[in-house]
């Protein structure tokens, strides 16, 4: 599904990414972990579209096609989503108008009907309970004024409402209580199939006892260093991140 | 080509002979008149007119008194009215009253025509009382006192809630002339009564249009007016907007202010407090692009304790756009326990669009509490980004985000028909099919 082949990136010249593979099948859980400043948020954003971010050598491939000069809107509209580590607060513009015009905008774009405004209610209660949301909060402005918690559960009830075939999950646990998280993650597991795939960034293992991946990779000074299975996070939890340094500094 | 002020001032003399001469408007004309020799026509010059020009728009060739205003029937003007609810209808044609598409009354109340006022005996009193005596003696609102001769009348008498909104329109329709038009509006709200008026003015062909109106509006004693100006002319037609609203004790005025369109717009608008316990709240979205350019000029005049006042207004500009706010807030000595509250926030949205904003507070009163805050930013690329990720396109999110900016003016609107018709409007200005409702 997302192939990523040898990707670097730099910011303002700054290179953050030197050389990224990976390659994500539908079914599967990955989970990049590593630690501050490693390069994770910017391979999040760099598979979103994000513009600030140049692309200098790589390329980044989804169900083989490649995303190079695809705008954010269109690799949306192809079925990838990220759960942002910061959700954005946007007075004004309601949830529910927010939703509904980003999945008729979809629609649209797939050469779809839009949706019936009783079937987009219908949807909308549905997701929402799923993810213990308030319907209160449909009517209110996207984040505005929202806990931290909220925010991500936001995230993922709007991950839930646009169904997407790859998920990128980019330090959702953070600022999140033990309740909150099981809320998140039991919602995450709920929507995951065998013909989506999920994509964990986490600075914690906290997150993967109950989201569990299939692979974990380490991320380190913008390359993978180190892949496994899920007993990789717990090995990291247990000694931290130096022996990783360590380890690819002797290579 | 004769200069406009000379052709007005020469023409003066033939307007007034049609009129009555014996008239007490008579007097008020005349020294109306005698007021814009003097004064001309605003100028970069006067500090109040500094960022907006009237040399590009005073150069046309105006017809002053159309000759024959054309015929419109109910299928011309629908699209221009606010149509899915009840509402009394006053419709001029190239500044004459047309009574075949008008809904007007005198059933307790007279919602009906100036040119009625001024020539029967029966409102003698009022006009007497009340007109002109809160205009301001410039030159625009000189001239416009000059040749007052037409335009809305509504007095509502005590203890009156009007059963429905009236709507106030102005259409033009000179087909191959320049025209320039100057409406004038009288408004008398008496004791403890309540009413809601819509106001628009359209031209209806791509000749250039001129309108100078003044709108004068008593609010007596608990009084209730809420009043929407829809700004959204052709991009050959330019308003000049004078309004005047004097309020008594605990009365309560509420303006909203759309701009959307016009070559040229300028809100002079003055709000007098004349006693206690009175509200006053100004709100304003302006959303404009091109060669556009939107003017508001605000005075709101504390003169007695204990009353609030609260203005609210918002701007995206676009293309080579040029705003401008100048809100003036002066509360007298007298005025103890003032809240005034003033914000005015703008987008650029277009590195070649200009905004002159300008907040003015004068206090003369020790325990009051005014706060006023302006602010020109660009929208969030973040919160772009953010949009679009989810699946909207760059054109939609930017207009969401837009909308999102300026909704907080329209939570106030009362008339659920008035946001969904501005609803619309926004989204076509913005060149965008979403539905910004809920």
């Amino acid at each position: 599904m997302l192939e990523i082949k040898n990707i670097h990136a730099n910011i303002e010249g700054k290179s953050i990414l030197k050389g990224i593979n990976l390659e994500i099948n539908p079914g599967e859980v990955h989970a990049i972990m590593g630690p501050n400043g490693s390069g994770k948020s910017t391979l999040a954003s760099v598979i979103t579209g994000k513009e600030e971010y140049e692309i200098s050598d790589g390329d980044i491939l989804f169900e083989n096609e490649s995303l190079d000069e695809v705008s954010p809107e269109e690799r949306a509209h192809k079925g990838i989503f990220m759960s942002f580590q910061y959700p954005i607060e946007i007075p004004g513009v309601t949830t529910t108008n927010f939703l509904k015009t980003a999945i008729n905008e979809t629609k649209k774009a797939r050469g779809e009907k839009e949706m019936s405004a009783k079937d987009m209610l219908k949807m909308l209660r549905e997701k929402s309970q799923l993810l213990d949301i308030d319907s209160k909060f449909l009517s209110r402005s996207i984040n505005d004024g929202f806990s931290g918690g909220e925010k991500k559960r936001n995230e993922i009830f709007q991950m839930a409402m646009l169904e997407p075939k790859l998920a990128i999950l980019d330090e959702t646990d953070s600022g999140l209580d033990i309740d909150a998280l099981k809320i998140v993650a039991n919602g995450v597991n709920k929507l995951k199939n065998k013909n989506n795939a999920i994509l964990v960034i986490t600075h914690y293992q906290r997150l993967l006892d109950y989201i569990v991946p299939d692979y974990v990779h380490v991320l380190f000074d913008g390359k993978i260093v180190k892949s496994g299975d899920k007993n990789l996070a717990l090995e990291l939890e247990k000694k931290g991140y130096d022996w990783i340094k360590e380890e690819s500094k002797n290579k | 080509m004769v200069h406009l002020k000379e052709k007005l001032l020469s023409s003066f003399l033939a307007f007034e002979n049609e009129k009555d001469v014996d008239a007490y408007v008579h007097g008020i004309r005349t020294k109306a008149i005698k007021n814009f020799e003097q004064e001309g026509f605003p100028t970069k010059r006067l500090e109040n007119w500094k960022y907006t020009s009237l040399k590009k728009t005073l150069q046309h060739d105006y017809k002053l008194f159309p000759s024959k205003s054309q015929t419109l029937e109910f299928k011309d003007i629908e699209s221009f009215l606010i149509n899915d609810i009840e509402s009394y209808k006053i419709i001029f044609v190239d500044g004459k009253y047309c009574s075949h598409l008008s809904e007007t009354t005198h059933d307790g109340m007279d919602i009906c025509i100036l040119s009625s006022a001024l020539t029967q005996s029966k409102y003698d009193l009022v006009i007497e009382n009340y007109f002109n005596k809160i205009s301001k003696k410039d030159g625009i609102t000189s001239l416009n006192t000059a040749f007052s001769s037409e335009g809305s009348y509504i007095h509502i008498p005590k203890n009156i809630q009007v059963d429905k909104p009236i709507q106030i329109i102005y259409f033009s329709t000179g087909k191959d002339e320049s025209v320039f038009y100057q409406p004038r509006n009288l408004i008398v709200v008496d004791e403890n009564s309540q009413v809601e008026i819509i106001e628009k003015y359209h031209s209806l062909n791509e000749n250039n249009v001129l309108v100078n109106t003044v709108t004068e509006i008593y609010a007596d004693k608990k009084s209730i007016v809420k009043h929407y100006k829809i700004q959204n002319d052709n991009n050959t037609s330019s308003l000049i907007d004078n309004t005047f609203v004097s309020q008594e004790h605990s009365s309560s005025y509420n303006l909203h202010t759309f701009s959307f369109g016009g070559e040229l717009v300028r809100n002079n608008l003055n709000i007098f407090q004349n006693d206690e316990r009175i509200e006053s709240s100004i709100k304003g979205i302006t959303i404009i692009d091109e060669n556009q350019h939107v003017d508001h000029n605000t005075l709101i005049h504390h003169r007695k304790p204990n009353c609030n006042s609260y203005q609210d207004y918002k701007g995206i500009f676009g293309g080579k756009s040029v705003g401008v706010f100048n809100g003036r807030v002066l509360v007298e000595k007298e005025a103890q326990k003032t809240n005034a509250f003033q914000a005015n926030n703008n987008v650029l949205v277009s590195d070649k669009a200009v905004i002159n904003t300008k907040p003015q507070l004068e206090i003369f009163a020790d325990d009051v509490k005014c706060s006023h805050g302006c602010t020109v930013g660009q929208l969030d690329k973040n919160a772009l980004f953010y949009l679009r990720s989810r699946g909207i396109p760059e054109k939609e999110a930017t207009a969401l985000m837009m909308y999102g900016f300026a909704n907080k003016v329209l939570t106030s609107v009362g008339i659920p028909e008035i946001k969904a018709r501005i609803n619309r409007i926004i989204a076509e200005k913005l060149g965008v099919q979403i539905g910004f409702d809920i």
